[in-house]
């Protein structure tokens, strides 16, 4: 075709076999699911480059804790993982009480490992319906957010609110479980296994899920653990790392419970992981109902706990004790604790800091999945754009988290 | 204990050791901890082969004024060490460790962003939570919480050709 005159020095033809396209992908884009932006450098459809740019989420989790007081932060912290709260919460908590150097009662223990667990599976199970979604098994991301609502339910029945559930308090929870929850998780977990095994006949052998998956995304085991991977990521690298096995908090150490692990580090062993620790969280809520011994849920220190209501409407003193740790919140002895928990993504730490008054100097989250998109990009190049949808799902980017 | 074993490996560069609720800080000097890092991790007593977190404490009437904090974890013996580098207010600025392991990467950008200590030797250091024109550190105590800035413009990407990782 000719070029008008005027055009001549302006336009120089390219080759396009040759020719390094770029493209930004999101930040609000269809396919992936959170607010994400990739910018990308293609060489026909492969990833020449791919710079990960996140933030778009960010609230400012870290300065507004510093705002109030310790238990004001419980709110914030159901708004980070917000697929698996509890997790969150209890890791909060327990962060604190370390800092206190208080321990809370047998029965809360017992209890928040129950929602814990309760949680990891409604987080995985989100996660793999909507990457099973993204790369077009449809069906079985529906059973699978059909799936979840069962264990919404459980949730809800125990803390009130399905996701923002600010259920943990220092020394304690704020509801006890029901006195029919035994039957209510069995009811609900008779309907799961049945959607396991759909899914897991839908899936698991299914020809394109695993070529979707399998070989994509793949990290080898010195990398993932150079990149700070935990959680799924990690162990489909090959690597037994659990927070419950290394560093038991709670009572995960009287359990018995398997770590599922890969060997091949890529996004059809992160599935598989995923998938099988759905069956292991199953096993330690049978074992913890078993187990669980009768008692409060809470400590009864008045420097920490709310007093009863009958207290703070009837005397002074309960009236004063409930005054005080609302206005002033609860005295944290100076001093700085890591405290980490498994979430659903992987090693969840908060690292807080006291002055000693009643609110927080400094609360640091260590996010598993923002460890995770740092390493996207080495996982990604050389690969193609489909390849970002699978692959992207399978890290299972929580914006609220990642960018806090 | 590991506290001891570390005293007796690195006695000169350590300027501070304590053990407070089970958890062993360490505070070290910026010059040579590069260098404490690379042993710690290559060390097989030590075997620091995971860096779980790298952050900042910000205490403006302390001098000097920032702490940088990481977190180190052994996947392999299962324990876990802090270590600090005090920096001045004035010109915070620490060694970068991308190259002793990739997980610094984003978590020093973080930090950078966060707080504005600067990671010498990082590759790539730029904001990576908050906008390109965003000004100041919003995790410095003299930074207010509720401080408004204006709207960026949307930035054309034709003029502006976007960024590469590296």
């Amino acid at each position: 075709m000719a070029l008008p005159a005027r055009w001549k020095d302006k336009i120089v033809p390219s080759d396009p076999s040759d020719e390094i396209m770029e493209l930004q992908m999101g930040p609000s884009h269809p396919a992936a699911h959170g607010t994400i932006k990739f910018n990308l450098k293609l060489d026909g459809e492969r990833i020449v480059d791919c710079d990960v740019e996140v933030g778009f989420l960010h609230r400012g989790f870290e300065k507004m804790c510093e705002q109030g007081t310790w238990t004001q932060c419980f709110p914030y912290t159901d708004r980070l993982n917000y697929a698996s709260p509890c997790i969150n919460n209890v890791g909060f908590a327990l962060a604190v009480e370390r800092l206190l150097g208080i321990d809370t009662t047998e029965r809360c223990k017992y209890v928040r490992m129950i929602m814990s667990e309760v949680s990891r599976i409604a987080d995985h199970l989100t996660c793999l319906g909507m990457a099973a979604h993204e790369v077009g098994g449809s069906t079985a991301g529906m059973y699978m957010v059909e799936a979840r609502e069962f264990l919404y339910d459980l949730i809800e029945a125990v803390t009130g609110a399905r996701v923002t559930v600010t259920w943990c308090r220092v020394g304690g929870v704020t509801h006890d479980l029901p006195a029919d929850f035994t039957d209510r998780i069995k009811a609900a977990f008779a309907r799961l296994d049945q959607v396991l095994s759909d899914c897991d006949k839908m899936l698991s052998r299914n020809r394109v899920f695993i070529d979707r998956m399998a070989g994509v995304g793949k990290l080898s085991q010195p990398e993932a653990i150079s990149y700070g991977l935990s959680g799924p990521l990690l162990r489909a690298a090959g690597v037994a790392y659990d927070v419950r096995k290394a560093h038991p908090y709670l009572v995960y150490d009287r359990m018995q419970f398997e770590i599922p692990t890969g060997d091949r580090g890529d996004n059809y062993d992160r599935f598989n992981v995923r998938f099988q620790e759905m069956y292991q969280s199953k096993r330690i809520i049978e074992q913890a109902l078993a187990a669980i011994p009768e008692g409060p849920v809470t400590i009864t220190d008045p420097k920490v706990v709310l007093p009863d209501k009958q207290k703070v409407y009837n005397s002074i003193e309960g009236l004063m004790n409930h005054f005080k740790l609302i206005m002033e919140g609860i005295h944290v002895p100076a001093g700085e604790v890591y405290q980490a928990v498994e979430a659903a993504n992987g090693e969840l730490g908060f690292y807080i800091v006291s002055d000693g008054s009643g609110r927080p100097y400094r609360v640091r989250v260590r996010p598993p999945c923002f460890l995770g998109m740092g390493a996207l990009n080495k996982m990604l190049i050389g690969r193609m754009i489909p390849d970002i949808i699978a692959t992207f799902g399978m890290i299972n980017m929580i914006g609220g988290e990642c960018d806090r | 204990m590991l506290i001891e074993k570390i005293k007796a490996r690195f006695g000169g560069e350590i300027l501070d050791a304590q053990n407070a609720r089970d958890e062993e800080t360490f505070t070290i000097d910026r010059e040579r901890a590069y260098d404490f890092f690379r042993a710690l991790r290559d060390e097989p007593d030590f075997d620091f082969n995971f860096l779980t977190d790298v952050t900042a404490v910000d205490w403006p009437e302390r001098k000097p004024r920032f702490e940088v904090v990481y977190q180190l974890n052994s996947l392999n013996l299962a324990h876990r060490i802090r270590v600090k580098i005090r920096v001045d207010g004035d010109d915070p600025w620490v060694h970068s460790v991308v190259g002793v392991w990739g997980a610094a990467d984003w978590l020093e950008r973080e930090c950078f962003d966060m707080f504005g200590i600067v990671f010498k030797g990082h590759p790539d250091l730029r904001r990576i939570l908050m906008y390109d024109s965003f000004e100041g550190h919003p995790l410095r105590k003299d930074y207010q919480y509720n401080k408004r800035q204006p709207i960026v413009p949307e930035i054309d990407p034709v003029v502006n050709p976007i960024r590469s990782s590296r």
